[in-house]
């Protein structure tokens, strides 16, 4: 069941003409045509369609809470910052098919009764920011954009804005700071952005391929895509697999098949490469908990886990993880999670905003405490000084990247224990180049 | 509105803050701040020293939330429940971020002008731990000069973002700034552009480390040496109301007057701060309020010139004697109170 990608290895698909041959802008019709924004809120809302950004708030609900003032302009605001190390499926999508979310832009817009759009694009992507503003100009010149479109009376612009670049300008506040022209630091919350967003006016931010989807449930009916699924995961899930596996790239799952099943069947991934074996999985992009490959497989009450929002985060942190954003990364046994953990931390280190004190003082730590221990020189207390310099740092911010860079690394240390002692207890081995801890017992492949 | 903060019970107006409501106690309650300044608009939230637990929204919602809120920019709901020092995980908390604070701040305090009015030497002194658990370098920076009355030493600063918005609301057009990001982040001018503005001194009075510093006061006294008189004069730029600070006869500064939180009641132009040193431009009004606790005071004013703080008075009227019926026909008859009950 594909609903985002059906068409999007079609020749020429980001054309406007082709993507109109293949069912492109019916939802638009539909929408500005025969439904009413409310109708358009309400399908969305029965679809049971979760913000795909990481968050998974229920997006009908997101835009329930969009205060509606007389006489205040309201925006919508893609978040198209797509930069979570391990997360490429947005770049996918708006490179291939530029056309899919700029429908979905009008149909969410509409819902929203914004008349002016933006889609805020990660810097380093200028030439997806090239090949959306010509697929805009597109759009322009058919008048699905623009003043009075398809003669409903609506109106809408659509701007693309390039981003500069920082991780933190995918949080949704530092993203409208950024938007505003300002250095984007993320804003005190409450008031939330559907109350006071850009420039001060309630605005709602959606991930691009949850506005993608909008037009989906448009066309089809909010029953239909909760009809994929299962439980309160509905409909299909853009995962940018990577790592050590034998297919990598962006897959579009209906929610609710294994893990097991996405790793190694061939439809998916295809197994682990050159028969190695799994050691851990990074189950939704670099900031959710690691999860060892017995745990992966498995929930917590020994049911197999599936590709949902509920199934990998069963038991809490504890045995579980999170769905997050969906960057699959996959770890065979030559992975070292001391390193892999430092590169994280370093990642986080250099990207946080610097604003509030746990997250700009607590990330550098953490980083160089885990350098540390990566070259041979980490002391017996340093474990245990990470973990507690996470904990500190969790929650006590005023943005999530603090809880982002926290999680991995006290994720790492809660699983892999004995991979940073023998770090500590042998640095003339673990120094060595390529050097890997092994477990008694564990082997190199199958 | 009622809001119950650490047991007390106090009536606010709406809209009042956590912090705000917790200063209305006393200084035992209110939580400490090290980026939230009053008079400035829009600080807070930065520095996380001042989280709380809610334990109660409101009357109307009384779940607790869940996370620890920024007391300084939370507002009071009726009926909500707030404990500060009477939680062991706040506690713990601001333990913490006094740790993440001092992660690179190069504790110079021997040799830095802020010693003994640095807000973080009190937090420290107040939230710390004695011991250390760092090793790692520190991330270090060239002290600035900033024109020719401010210097800029980046080492000390915690990053609290008041002079941004001091510059921001009391001159025209800013010329400093942060730069950078994370731990590596600093305030700078532009190419080390000089910061001149008639009011741009006040950057030094609302920076609570020793990072924005006075060049002309610079290395001339410790200020618990110094002798703090308020007094004013006729100013045409600003309201001419300021401490001086004395060592023996002469004036070794000019600030603006500070509460009870370390907060400028009225912002001095530069001309009261940098250029108006002698005590005949001023008339003197007298000595300066100081906080007992302060070492500012130490050895100065034997008396005590606070009055009980609100919660010690609510305290005492709070007080019941125990109700404590049981037999104690067998003890021997008392004589007299133990001296610990005489009080």
């Amino acid at each position: 069941m594909k609903i985002l990608t059906e068409h999007i290895e079609v020749p020429g698909i980001e054309t406007i003409d082709v993507y109109r041959k293949h069912g492109g802008y019916q939802a638009v019709e539909k929408a500005l045509k025969k439904m009413t924004p409310d109708e358009v809120t309400e399908e969305v809302k029965k679809s049971g369609l979760r913000g795909r950004g990481g968050a998974g708030f229920p997006v009908g609900m997101k835009w329930s809470f969009l205060a509606k003032p007389e006489g205040v302009p309201r925006y919508l605001v893609c978040n198209a910052d797509e930069s979570e190390p391990g997360t490429f499926k947005d770049h996918y999508l708006m490179w291939k098919s530029p056309h899919t979310l700029i429908e979905g832009m009008i149909v969410s817009s509409f819902a929203l009764g914004a008349n002016t759009s933006y889609i805020y694009v990660r810097g380093e992507l200028m030439y997806v920011i090239h090949i959306l503003e010509k697929a805009i100009q597109e759009a322009y010149d058919k008048g699905l954009l623009g003043k009075n479109i398809l003669g409903s009376g609506y109106d809408l612009d659509l701007y693309v804005q390039s981003g500069g670049g920082a991780y933190i300008c995918g949080e949704e506040t530092a993203l409208l700071e950024s938007l505003e022209g300002k250095r984007g630091n993320p804003r005190n919350k409450p008031p939330f952005p559907a109350v006071k967003g850009l420039w001060q006016c309630p605005t709602v931010v959606n991930n691009v391929e949850s506005i993608a989807a909008t037009s989906w449930i448009v066309n089809n009916g909010g029953d239909a895509y909760a009809q994929i699924g299962v439980g309160r995961s509905t409909g299909t899930k853009l995962i940018s697999a990577s790592g050590h596996i034998r297919k990598p790239g962006v897959y579009e799952i209906p929610l609710g098949i294994t893990v097991e099943d996405f790793i190694y069947s061939d439809e998916w991934c295809g197994g682990i490469r050159d028969g190695h074996k799994l050691k851990a999985v990074v189950a939704g992009g670099s900031s959710v908990p690691i999860l060892p490959a017995e745990m992966i497989l498995t929930t917590a009450t020994g049911e197999k886990r599936l590709m949902t929002y509920e199934s990998l985060s069963d038991g809490g942190f504890a045995t579980g993880t999170m769905l997050g954003s969906g960057g699959f990364i996959v770890m065979d046994e030559t992975t070292c999670i001391v390193h892999n953990t430092l590169t994280f931390a370093r990642f986080y280190h250099h990207e946080s905003c610097g604003q509030c004190s746990p997250c700009r003082e607590g990330t550098g730590w953490m980083d160089k405490v885990i350098k540390r221990i990566e070259l041979g020189q980490g002391r017996k207390e340093d474990i245990d000084l990470l973990v507690d310099v996470a904990k500190k740092i969790e929650g006590n911010t005023i943005c999530p990247l603090g809880d982002a860079a926290a999680w991995p690394v006290s994720a790492a240390i809660r699983h892999f224990r004995d991979e940073f002692e023998w770090h500590i207890e042998h640095p003339e081995l673990a120094t060595q180049p390529g050097a890997v801890y092994m477990r008694p017992g564990a082997s190199w492949s199958n | 509105m009622k809001v119950t903060i650490d047991n007390i019970t106090l009536e606010v107006e709406p809209g009042t803050t956590i912090m705000q409501a917790a200063r209305m106690i006393g200084p035992e309650i209110a939580p400490p701040a090290m980026c939230y300044y009053e008079p400035l608009k829009g600080t807070g939230g930065k520095c996380r020293g001042c989280l709380v637990k809610v334990t109660a929204g409101s009357e109307k919602d009384p779940r607790p939330m869940p996370k620890l809120v920024p007391s300084c920019i939370t507002t009071v709901q009726d009926g909500m429940i707030v404990e500060n020092t009477i939680n062991e995980q706040v506690l713990e908390t601001r333990k913490g971020i006094v740790e993440f604070l001092l992660l690179n701040h190069p504790l110079d305090c021997p040799v830095c002008d802020q010693a003994g009015e640095c807000h973080l030497q009190d937090f420290s002194f107040e939230h710390g731990v004695s011991s250390t658990r760092t090793v790692e370098d520190r991330n270090t920076f060239e002290p600035v000069d900033l024109g020719p009355y401010i210097k800029l030493n980046m080492n000390r600063c915690i990053l609290c973002y008041r002079c941004v918005y001091a510059a921001d609301q009391l001159t025209e057009g800013r010329v400093h700034g942060v730069m950078h990001r994370g731990d590596h982040a600093e305030i700078s001018t532009y190419i080390e552009k000089a910061i001149d503005n008639d009011f741009s001194g006040n950057v030094i009075d609302v920076c609570p480390v020793g990072a924005l510093t006075d060049r002309t006061y610079r290395f001339k006294s410790r200020v618990w040496f110094s002798k703090p008189e308020d007094a004013h004069c006729d100013c045409d730029k600003c309201s001419g109301n300021v401490t001086l600070w004395y060592r023996g006869d002469e004036v070794i500064r000019v600030t603006g007057r500070k509460n009870e939180w370390g907060e400028v009641k009225e912002f001095i132009c530069n001309t009261c701060r940098f250029e108006r040193k002698k005590t005949s431009d001023w008339v003197i009004e007298g000595p300066t309020k100081i906080a007992r606790h302060s070492v500012i005071s130490a050895n100065k004013y034997g008396a005590n010139l606070i009055q009980p703080s609100f919660s010690i008075k609510q305290a005492a009227l709070a007080y019941k004697l125990i109700d404590d019926d049981r037999d104690r026909s067998f003890l021997p008859a008392k004589k007299s109170l133990p001296s610990s009950e005489k009080k």
